[in-house]
């Protein structure tokens, strides 16, 4: 009877292994330059095309942090209205009732977006899958009633956005868009940021098998918790960028499921479980809405059926197409072996 | 009075969410497919049974027996169209399918029949009344719909237990690695437990627009009563659902005689609350077979 060695593991100390590629260093250097050249739309284009690249944003933002809960944190929402609603109520009230400068308010709704997302948290874990699903979407419901009886935010007649009003409507908007510029740079580096870090090593983990990632020391609850909160947080920034944007809030536009629909859609078009497909999937839903919006109720049917097929045929969404399955990286949160150690 | 008069209305009223909720269950139970579509599906069935009705003037309970079968075959189609290739992707695949479906479905009735409130007129059933006291009566029609949930119910749960093919939708959750190799091809399982699933939601969907009105987006509703059915009457248990049901309906006839707009979030605040302190429902799996 032979008796093995346990095989010892010894690090290899020639192997390379990089996260950034070509493709990822000219999607920096592209992306600084959009950074560098946005702030300066205000003084070049109107104001209609600010505000629709507010609605961009908005849309970029909410896509993301949607990702970030389903794509990689594996829980599917329908209730992230529910945080889109609360930001955009609490900058009205921050900024209108209690006085607070606008720009002061949108870091506060942020924040309590956040705060209602944590105790929620505990409620909505009780559930998994998709009756954790239509369980947030109960939870956007029940915000959006006690809201309605509510009569310091409005009722069901809502509240308007007046921070702004003592500004020039060219001056508003741009007040607004640069503010939105910030935000969503935000919400995606903070995602970025996130999937490089070990709670995003965590996550893959996660998705690959949550019994052995547990098993292996991931805290599976609590990093949940986490991602659930940073992404209620930033739904709550959406809904602050279209209360700014929109000047009007009432419950049952800013609590509608349609909120979830165009996420959705949005990060599945586009390619779930990535940083950039949400990014690319709210352009490509902008466009499709603006050319389909003489179709009325058929542009939702069309985008419908688009992402049932992506759904069923093309699970890395356009920018699986566009990246050749991966080989593409604008946001590298992986690792790449650039050279195997040689054999010892 | 009233509020004895309120509980028994609500208790009736949660005969239609457990009706609604029984295919909820029964699919999620099988396959473990939350049919997001499931609420958009239901008015689907009201909506073919009101164009059957307006196209032949036959009563809406002869509809019913069109309808069904046509829910049925449609329930077929889906499973081998979506939620088989959608099972096979894993992941977020169904539940990504189901609402995409849902979303498309309920565009689609916007377009075809409007906004507009429907309702799938009884005639004189519609106001027929058993009178108990001075305060108190029950309405034929809901206590018909009461019963049709019981006996969905009871049905679904002798099927499950005696039928062969109850048996194999039983083996096929729970364990769909081994049930291929006894000869039995799961997915056409699958598709048979989706057909019956929707039959129900063919009879509940036409009881709805018997009761009620119903416009296109009344879906999103009633996928969310039937869920909070399920949930507070415990997964996995189809007697739950019903008990579940009935608790829904009378939190929210409660609430609705507190005050007419406080019905639904009643409803909602009860869930909540079962959803807090006793998650598991209330008749959790280990009770019932």
């Amino acid at each position: 009877m032979t008796i093995d060695t346990p095989a010892v593991h010894v690090p290899r100390p020639h192997a390379k292994v990089r996260r950034a590629t070509k493709s990822s260093w000219a999607g920096l250097a592209v992306i600084v330059v959009l950074l560098l050249a946005a702030p300066a739309v205000p003084y070049v284009l109107d104001k209609g095309v600010q505000g629709s690249l507010v609605t961009l944003f908005s849309l970029i933002v909410m896509a993301t942090m949607w990702n970030l809960l389903a794509g990689y944190g594996g829980m599917l929402s329908i209730g992230q209205q529910a945080y889109v609603g609360i930001g955009a109520y609490a900058l009205v009230y921050i900024s209108d009732t209690i006085g607070l400068d606008p720009f002061m308010a949108v870091p506060l709704a942020v924040v309590i977006a956040g705060l209602f997302a944590y105790p929620i948290s505990f409620l909505a874990f009780r559930l998994s899958g998709g009756y954790f699903a239509i369980g947030t979407w109960v939870i956007a419901v029940v915000l959006m009633q006690i809201t309605l009886q509510i009569p310091a935010l409005g009722g069901g007649i809502g509240v308007t956005f007046t921070g702004f009003s003592d500004l020039t409507p060219g001056r508003r908007i741009a007040y607004v868009y640069w503010l939105s510029l910030v935000g969503v740079a935000l919400a995606v580096a903070v995602t970025y940021w996130i999937m490089r870090s070990r709670l995003g090593l965590g996550f893959t983990a996660i998705r690959d098998d949550e019994t052995a990632a547990a098993s292996l020391g991931v805290r599976v609850t609590r990093s949940k918790r986490f991602v659930f909160v940073v992404a209620a947080m930033g739904s709550g920034l959406a809904g602050a960028m279209i209360a700014a944007n929109t000047l009007r809030v009432q419950p049952d536009s800013i609590f509608s499921v349609n909120y979830a629909v165009f996420m959705i859609f949005i990060v599945v078009i586009g390619g779930i479980g990535t940083i950039e497909g949400p990014i690319l999937g709210a352009i490509v839903f902008f466009a499709l809405q603006q050319w389909l919006s003489d179709l009325g109720a058929w542009y939702l049917v069309i985008l419908g059926v688009i992402a049932i097929v992506i759904t069923l045929f093309l699970p890395r969404g356009l920018w699986g197409l566009v990246s050749g399955d991966g080989r593409i990286r604008l946001f590298p949160v992986g690792y790449r072996l650039v050279r195997a150690a040689p054999e010892p | 009075m009233q509020w004895i008069n309120a509980i028994i209305q609500g208790v009736l009223l949660g005969g239609l969410y457990a009706l609604l909720a029984a295919g909820l269950s029964l699919m999620f139970g099988v396959m473990r497919i939350v049919n997001l579509a499931h609420g958009a599906l239901a008015i689907l069935a009201a909506y073919i049974g009101l164009v059957i009705v307006q196209g032949t003037g036959v009563s809406p309970f002869i509809a019913m027996v069109a309808v069904v079968p046509i829910m049925a075959g449609i329930g077929y189609v889906l499973q081998w169209g979506i939620f088989n290739r959608a099972l096979r992707m894993g992941g977020l695949a169904p539940l990504l399918g189901a609402f995409g479906l849902a979303v498309v479905l309920t565009q689609l009735m916007q377009l075809k029949f409007t906004t507009d409130s429907q309702s799938l007129q009884t005639g004189s059933l519609s106001i027929a009344s058993i009178r108990i006291t001075e305060q108190i009566s029950i309405g034929v029609l809901p206590l018909i719909t009461f019963a049709a949930g019981v006996i969905v119910i009871f049905g679904l749960q002798m099927f499950l237990s005696k039928a062969p093919l109850g048996r194999a939708m039983r083996a096929a959750s729970d364990d769909s690695e081994t049930v291929p190799l006894m000869g039995i091809d799961n997915r056409q399982v699958y598709a048979l437990s989706t057909a019956i699933a929707l039959g129900t939601v063919g009879i509940a969907g036409m009881f709805l627009g018997m009761r009620g009105n119903f416009d296109p987006n009344y879906g999103q509703a009633m996928l969310i009563f039937a869920f909070e059915a399920v949930i507070i009457g415990g997964l996995g248990s189809l007697w739950g659902t019903l008990a579940g049901g009935m608790v829904l309906g009378v939190a929210q006839a409660l609430g609705s005689q507190m005050n007419p707009s406080y019905g639904v979030l009643v409803g909602n605040l009860v869930f909540l609350l079962i959803l807090a302190f006793r998650p598991t429902g209330l008749l959790p799996k280990a009770v019932t077979t």
